[in-house]
């Protein structure tokens, strides 16, 4: 099993003003799987796709990735996993912005020490993107930043990619294209996808859905 | 992947070049400050130590006479015979800045010349006349066409401005046949030798160094620099600390995406240590080459400022010496490690999931505001109690550093405090909005605004300081020199001839006669006054008994001056013991005495010449009516046959210590502008960095109606009006800081206190000019903003969240 979430729990904040973010929450994502998780604005998704992502421990129960308890490991140890078993798009796109669109793709697989040209440069063709290489960040539009961190987070071919709310800045027809496009580079790559989204529509497009409701899978 | 990670934090210096160039520039003139005193101070303590060393001062016993007096060959004879092993020195000065010291080659201690005269000396042609001489090989440069001196050898470890020959030689040049200064005792010595007491009873034993140390003279001088040095050097870390917490703050986001990219805090950590060590090695290594031009150009003034305030000579070629390349790289370091401590401490306790917003810094919160007060507050009053009770140099400017950094810490709290003052005030929507703007623009430019403040109090400070000493000091020489003309005679003989000659021409003849003793237990001159009116009327008395020149006639009453009273605590009415007087004097008056570092007592010229009856009676001052002295001075050269370099006129000398004066302050002026500029270049480089991340701000204002022109006429009224303030906060601790200059700094380094003046005029002037940098240095960024693209502006709108 690639991605295993057992009885997890986690709160912020200490008395009185504790907030019980994740009760008991369990998971299982397979290799090549899709997974939606939906749920109200504070139901606790990007909580649980964080603690995932191994940027934060859990209060109480295990994450594993590939058999590997996350949550056991020390900094370090998680930071090693994200950067190498892991692919983060965050909704907010977090490309850095002194690089250039070839430099950003290649960041993530630079890291991992998995940096294959070709694979980028196709992934730069599938996204659109190769005639902007040589542009920064902000001189792209919203779209074409949202694709280029899709490409820098499948660019290392990572196990598991968590995805929050991808399409949550873009319009309906450009998030539309930019899911096809994620979608599409995460079947051929068989990696895992566990994405966070409020869209409807988005999350009936995904293998399974998993409905987030207070801290509780509903 | 550290590659990788190393690539994406310097990428950001290429996209923010200006950002780059402002920490590069600011370190660079920082350490350049630092190191370009440091280089200074270091060149004049080398020359010191050269003075001392030579003859093995540093490590040789001396026999010496008493003072003013000189050992006589016979005494030198019978010494040998005794079984002493000494051997002669004569020293002197020769055409008035030459120091000739004649030694004697055949009884030279082991070891107590420098290594090149000693190998190989070719002894006949060094004792026969003319002789061969010995000198640094500037000395020579500027020996060169003066006749009169035997040829001359470089050798580069002896002291500058001074000349070795053999003794021989140096009584001839000196016009002192006969004559020894003193004599070095050889560490060797016999087992049986004669008592020295039963030989030479006039003659003492000096230790290693006890001799006048130029180190310790001019160590007043030196901490002055050093402390202009340091405060350059504090102004430069403000720049640094600003561009690197900006550059820090920029980059959170990145930060924040490396991490949840994979990398571990720790290697980030050590990625941006070794990003800090890379640019502060180039920073600082051109801030040393910089440090080392400026110390070339103000060493000659120092030099200058050093031989008419001390008499020390320091070599006016720099040499780059191996700890100063290490003290200046560790200086840049450790400022560094300061200005980039806070931000890296905040970078490790960062939680990964931190919301990364790279303009928070620009909103300081209200309890930062209030931490920042509280300790402004604890240390002005950590100054006030130094005042109150310590004591010293080192004290001095300590206190001086707990003002000026409580000043400084309390400006943004004082302008936050008056701009949300005016805020309130402001009744007009556009008003309203462009105090809150200003205020919300503060924390991005307090500490380009703290270094400016910091410049501006210096220069109210120095300026002040300098200007009080300058008035002071006229009208005191207008007192002191009172005489018409000034004239020395080329020998005894000469000027008891002139005192003949003068007596039915002159008004009076006032001698100027001195010998040099000890009192208190420290060497002064002893000076010789004639009762005249001259002394009565004009005399810079600070303190004295109404009776003063009577009792100082009749013989049983001295006069100090201020150094030698605040040094020994003395005061009107204390008795005073003098060597070579027979009895304790009474103190009947204190005078001031500025520029002369050394203690001086005054008692009557028959006094003098009584008990000092080898008084050299050369100098004299000659009271005549204004209008007949050109007529006495050609009188005195037809009829005398004086040299014209042998009469000086009152001007004359009053133009020269005025000289000595300005030259004095040259270089704390030229350290001034140069702080000065440093806070200019501050204010400019903070506008061009908040100017880049104005938009946000500015877009909606635009947004409603506001023209480009209108928003660029407004940053520029902002930038003049914080300046403004600025200078109106700067007055109050620049004066503060001239009073603690003036009466505790000065006291302390010279032993003399002056009353403070205040110069209107000067503060106007550095009001204008800082208006002008602060003006400038908005200049631009509000010139962009006028020109800028609408669709920069939209973009804005365009990126919003």
């Amino acid at each position: 099993m690639l991605l295993e979430v057992d009885q997890v729990a986690k709160s912020f904040g200490t008395d009185p003003a504790k907030v019980q973010v994740l009760q008991g929450v369990s998971l299982r994502l397979a290799a090549g799987e899709t997974v939606a998780l939906t749920g109200e604005s504070g139901s606790g998704k990007s909580t649980l796709l964080h603690l995932c992502a191994g940027l934060d421990r859990p209060d109480q129960g295990q994450i594993r990735i590939d058999g590997a308890d996350i949550g056991a490991q020390s900094d370090s140890g998680r930071a090693g996993m994200r950067r190498n078993a892991i692919g983060i798009v965050f909704q907010q796109f977090n490309l850095i912005p002194s690089l250039d669109v070839a430099a950003n793709l290649a960041f993530q697989a630079r890291m991992a020490g998995r940096l294959d040209a070709a694979r980028i440069a196709t992934l730069a063709d599938r996204l659109g993107l190769a005639d902007l290489l040589h542009r920064y960040p902000d001189q792209l539009s919203g779209g074409q930043q949202q694709r280029v961190a899709i490409g820098r987070a499948l660019a290392g071919a990572p196990a598991l990619i968590l995805a929050d709310e991808p399409t949550g800045n873009l319009d309906e027809a450009t998030g539309a294209a930019v899911m096809d496009l994620m979608l599409d580079l995460v079947a051929d790559a068989g990696a895992g996808l566990l994405m966070v989204t409020h869209s409807e529509k988005l999350a009936a497009r995904m293998d399974r859905r998993l409905h987030l409701s207070s801290g509780r899978v509903a | 992947m550290r590659r990788a990670v190393l690539q994406a934090l310097l990428s950001h210096w290429r996209r923010h070049k200006l950002q780059g160039l402002s920490l590069f520039l600011g370190l660079a003139i920082a350490t350049a400050l630092w190191s370009g005193v440091q280089a200074i101070n270091a060149q004049a303590r080398a020359s010191y130590d050269d003075a001392a060393r030579v003859l093995g001062q540093n490590r040789l016993e001396r026999l010496v006479p008493p003072p003013d007096a000189v050992i006589s060959e016979q005494t030198y004879v019978v010494l040998r015979r005794g079984g002493w092993r000494v051997s002669p020195v004569l020293s002197g000065m020769w055409q008035g800045d030459v120091r000739v010291l004649g030694i004697d080659p055949s009884t030279l201690p082991m070891g107590s010349a420098p290594a090149q005269i000693g190998q190989g000396l070719p002894i006949q042609d060094f004792i026969t006349p003319p002789g061969l001489g010995y000198a640094a090989p500037e000395t020579i440069a500027l020996l060169k066409d003066t006749p009169g001196l035997p040829p001359l050898t470089p050798v580069p470890d002896l002291a500058p401005g001074l000349v070795m020959v053999d003794i021989g030689i140096a009584q001839g040049l000196l016009g002192r046949e006969g004559q020894i200064s003193y004599l070095l005792v050889d560490p060797v010595q016999p087992l049986v030798q004669a008592p020295l007491g039963d030989l030479a009873p006039d003659l003492t034993r000096q230790a290693p160094d006890a001799g006048n140390d130029l180190a310790r003279l001019t160590d007043s001088f030196h901490l002055n620099l050093t402390a202009f040095g340091f405060l350059s050097f504090a102004v430069g870390l403000f720049i640094v600390h600003g561009a690197i917490g900006l550059a820090f703050e920029q980059r959170r986001p990145l930060f924040r995406t490396l991490r949840a990219l994979g990398v571990p805090l720790r290697d980030l950590i050590t990625m941006l240590l070794a990003e800090i060590v890379l640019l502060t090695l180039v920073a600082a290594g051109a801030g040393m080459v910089l440090g080392y031009l400026i110390a070339a150009w103000l060493l000659p003034d120092v030099a200058a400022t050093l031989s008419g305030l001390y008499g020390a000579a320091v070599s006016g070629e720099l040499a780059l010496r191996p700890q100063w390349w290490g003290a200046g790289f560790a200086m840049a370091f450790a400022g560094v490690a300061l200005a980039s401590g806070q931000s890296l401490w905040r970078l490790a306790r960062l939680p990964v999931l931190a919301p990364a917003q790279p303009r928070a810094w620009l909103r300081a919160s209200v309890r930062s505001l209030r931490w920042q007060g509280l300790v402004a507050i604890l240390l002005a009053l950590a100054g006030i109690g130094l005042a109150w009770r310590a004591e010293g140099l080192i004290a001095g400017f300590a206190m001086l550093a707990a003002l000026l950094l409580a000043a400084a810490l309390l400006l943004p709290v004082l302008l936050a405090a008056l701009l949300a003052l005016a805020e309130r005030l402001g009744d007009r929507a556009m008003l309203r909005w462009f105090w809150a703007d200003t205020r919300q623009q503060l924390p991005g430019l307090s500490l380009a605004l703290m270094a400016l403040l910091l410049a501006l109090a210096a220069n109210v400070g120095v300026t002040t300081m300098v200007s009080s000493f300058r008035q002071t000091f006229t009208g005191w020489l207008d007192q002191r020199l009172a005489s018409e003309l000034y004239v020395t005679a080329a020998d005894e003989a000469q000027g008891a001839a002139l005192r003949d000659w003068l007596a039915p021409r002159a008004d009076a003849v006032l001698p100027i006669w001195d010998v040099t003793a000890q009192a208190a237990g420290r060497p002064v001159a002893v000076y010789g006054v004639a009762d005249h009116a001259t002394y009565r009327d004009h005399w810079p008395l600070l303190d004295a008994t109404s009776d003063v020149w009577d009792r100082l006639a009749m013989g049983d009453a001295l006069l100090v001056n201020e150094q030698l009273a605040r040094r020994a605590g003395l005061s009107v009415g204390d008795p005073l013991s003098v060597a070579g007087l027979p009895a304790p004097l009474t103190i009947a008056g204190v005078y001031s005495d500025y520029g002369n570092p050394l203690g001086q007592v005054i008692v009557s010229v028959d006094t003098l010449v009584t008990h000092f009856p080898d008084v050299p009676k050369l100098r004299h001052g000659i009271r005549i009516a204004p209008d007949r002295a050109d007529d006495l001075r050609r009188a005195m050269q037809d009829e005398l046959g004086l040299s014209p370099d042998q009469i000086t006129d009152q001007a004359a000398i009053k133009a020269f210590s005025l000289g000595v004066f300005e030259q004095t302050f040259a270089v704390t002026g030229a350290l001034g502008v140069l702080t000065l500029g440093v806070a200019g270049f501050a204010i400019l480089t903070a506008q061009l960095t908040l100017a880049a991340m104005r938009l946000p701000q500015l877009a909606p204002v635009w947004g409603v109606g506001v023209t480009r022109r209108h928003l660029a006429g407004l940053e520029l009224l902002r930038a003049v009006l914080l300046t403004a303030l600025t200078m109106i906060f700067a007055l109050p601790v620049g004066l503060l800081l001239a009073w603690v200059l003036l009466k505790i700094v000065n006291v302390a380094a010279f032993g003399w206190e002056l009353p403070m003046g205040l110069f209107p005029r000067d503060w106007l002037l550095l009001g204008g000019i800082a208006l002008l940098a602060g003006g400038a240095a908005a200049a631009w960024p509000a010139w962009r903003l006028a020109r800028l693209q609408p669709a920069r502006l939209l973009g804005v709108f365009a990126h919003e969240r």
